[in-house]
């Protein structure tokens, strides 16, 4: 699936000058598009941009670029379930503002409609598994 | 008509013995009728998997080099409090304990992102966890300090040790005040806007033997993906209450003390959970296994979600004051249903048990027992019932 998301990236002093961006294109195959930007040598900076490419790897490049150091602010969140730590139980049903989620009546497994969502994140902290995760 | 165990473990080495789920048991036994039914089917399998607070686990680690008695010491795993009150290499871990700097509920609601129930699970799935101790060095243990990974391949024993678990039928929280709750029922809003539930119903291991005809210390069952037993009651077991005239109890009433290998079991079926604003606990899964005796233990096998009825319990007043008061009384097939009439009002109904990983553990285990890589036990004991004097005591505090 690929996505495309607006985000600021904010880079404290010491990793102004390092190649995080570049870094960031050339290994996690990801285009960027870059809308604003400020950066100075030694000093804070930050750069807005909007970032595309395949789910896994927009994740792993979030991943790398938040352990480079730099902080993500989103312009734009979803809310995705992982499906792994999901134990079908139920809980986030009657939590849902925008009815998300539909217990089928004969199985009884219950199913995430991204597109329903409005990325509110009330079943993020009600999923007892933390099945629920807000992704950038 | 009357069968053994033995007789039913003798087909089931034979790969001859008749299986059905608690589910399809309802269907079977409309078809062919009752008596037909009890004839050819052996086993009823049942499965429940939800948070069940009273978990735990025990470990023996090996000595270490020099040795360190961490009896009366003090010791973590991945930071959460393990009991040192055993032997120098013992260590028990409950579901419930949290990191000493874990916030609680300093913030309401607080988060308990991380608790012993997820150490259990990271264990069972073949994690590194972080064990930290003190002690206070001896003649024979002179060791004060321990800072080591450990793995649940490299101990002597692990084993999960639940006091309380499968509860027989349990309340649905509603919350009457103006204010959102955070329970371990999970949320509940102000007003009456949606209700809680928590059990597996129709495929509910103690709601097919209402009366524990079958079931005793000694009944082997599916515990977290391996194999376990039924070794005592569990806590708060209660026979002694309201029930329908099927047998079944209108009120939580018998519970399971379960043990089992930890290092056969699996994380789907153990899995850490947070209750926001009530801590961190532990996802059971158990499945059990009822033999069809007699034409009255399958008919209690055919109770059905519209048959079993559930308490409703305020938790903004009620509970918290330990009043017994119940507002009414539903079943689980209005529950399933999404939302059911209370005082005139449609509340909205969610489930903290998972029905459809109930239903894969009822379908594992009479895969288990087709394959004939499960037998039946007889139990050397039944459990406490009806008539055995059980009375469910509360709190006398004194000075
Ligand atoms: S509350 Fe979490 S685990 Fe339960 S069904 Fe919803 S997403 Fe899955
Ligand atoms: S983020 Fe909000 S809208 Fe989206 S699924 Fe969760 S509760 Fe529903």
């Amino acid at each position: 699936m690929k996505i495309s998301h607006k985000l600021v990236l904010h880079f404290p002093p010491r990793i102004v000058e390092q190649p995080v961006i570049n870094n960031l294109i050339k290994n996690y195959d990801l285009s960027f598009n870059i809308l604003k930007a400020s950066i100075i040598p030694n000093q804070e900076g930050y750069v807005v941009l909007e970032l595309s490419g395949e789910q896994d790897k927009y994740d792993a490049g979030i991943e790398y670029i938040t352990s480079a150091g730099v902080k993500i602010e989103s312009l734009s969140r979803s809310v995705l379930r992982n499906d792994e730590r999901c134990t079908g139980c139920g809980a986030c049903v009657s939590v849902c503002p925008s009815r998300s989620f539909i217990v089928e009546p004969q199985t009884r497994l219950v199913s995430f409609d991204n597109n329903r969502c409005v990325a509110c994140g009330l079943c993020i902290k009600a999923c007892p598994p933390r099945a629920m995760e807000f992704h950038f | 008509m009357a069968k053994t165990i033995e007789e039913i473990n003798e087909k089931i080495k034979q790969g001859k013995a008749v299986i059905a789920t608690a589910e399809e048991i309802i269907g079977i036994a409309r078809d062919k009728g009752m008596s037909c039914a009890a004839r050819e089917v052996d086993v009823v399998t049942t499965g429940t998997f939800g948070p069940m607070c009273s978990s735990g686990a025990y470990f023996n680690l090996g000595h270490a080099k020099p040795r360190i008695k961490l009896g009366g010491g003090k010791a973590t795993l991945n930071d959460v409090q393990a009991y040192t009150g055993y032997a120098a290499a013992d260590l028990l871990i409950g579901a419930n304990a949290l990191p000493d700097d874990d916030p609680r509920n300093r913030v309401r609601p607080g988060e308990f992102n991380y608790g012993g129930g997820h150490v259990i699970e990271e264990l069972v799935a073949g994690r590194d966890v972080r064990l930290v101790a003190s002690a206070y060095g001896t003649d024979c243990y002179p060791r004060k300090n321990l800072d080591t990974l450990i793995n649940i391949n490299d101990l002597n024993e692990a084993v999960l040790f639940n006091p309380r678990n499968a509860y027989q039928n349990y309340n649905v929280a509603v919350n009457s005040s103006e204010k959102m709750l955070y329970t371990y029922m999970g949320i509940l809003k102000p007003r009456f806007a949606n209700a809680n539930y928590c059990s597996a119903g129709q495929l509910s291991p103690l709601l097919n033997d209402p009366y524990l005809k079958t079931i005793g210390i000694g009944t082997r069952i599916f515990l977290g993906g391996g194999i376990g037993y039924v070794v005592w009651n569990g806590t708060q077991h209660n026979p002694e209450v309201t029930r329908s005239d099927n047998g079944v109890p209108k009120r939580g009433a018998s519970t399971l003390a379960v043990i089992g290998d930890l290092k056969q079991m699996c994380p789907r079926w153990l899995r850490g959970v947070s209750m926001l604003g009530y801590g961190a606990t532990l996802a059971v899964g158990i499945g059990v296994p009822i033999p069809i005796l007699s034409d009255e233990i399958l008919n209690y096998t055919l109770v059905s979600d519209s048959d079993i009825l559930a308490p409703v319990v305020d938790y903004s007043s009620t509970f918290p004051q330990r009043e017994p008061e119940v507002l009414a009384e539903v079943s689980y097939a209005d529950l399933k249903s999404g939302s059911f009439k209370l005082n005139g009002k449609d509340v909205a109904t969610a489930s903290l048990s998972s029905y459809s990983r109930a239903a894969e553990i009822a379908v594992t285990l009479k895969e288990w027992l087709q394959q004939g890589k499960f037998l039946l036990t007889q139990p050397v004991k039944p459990l406490p019932s009806i008539g055995d004097s059980i009375v469910s005591k509360v709190l006398n505090e004194r000075s």
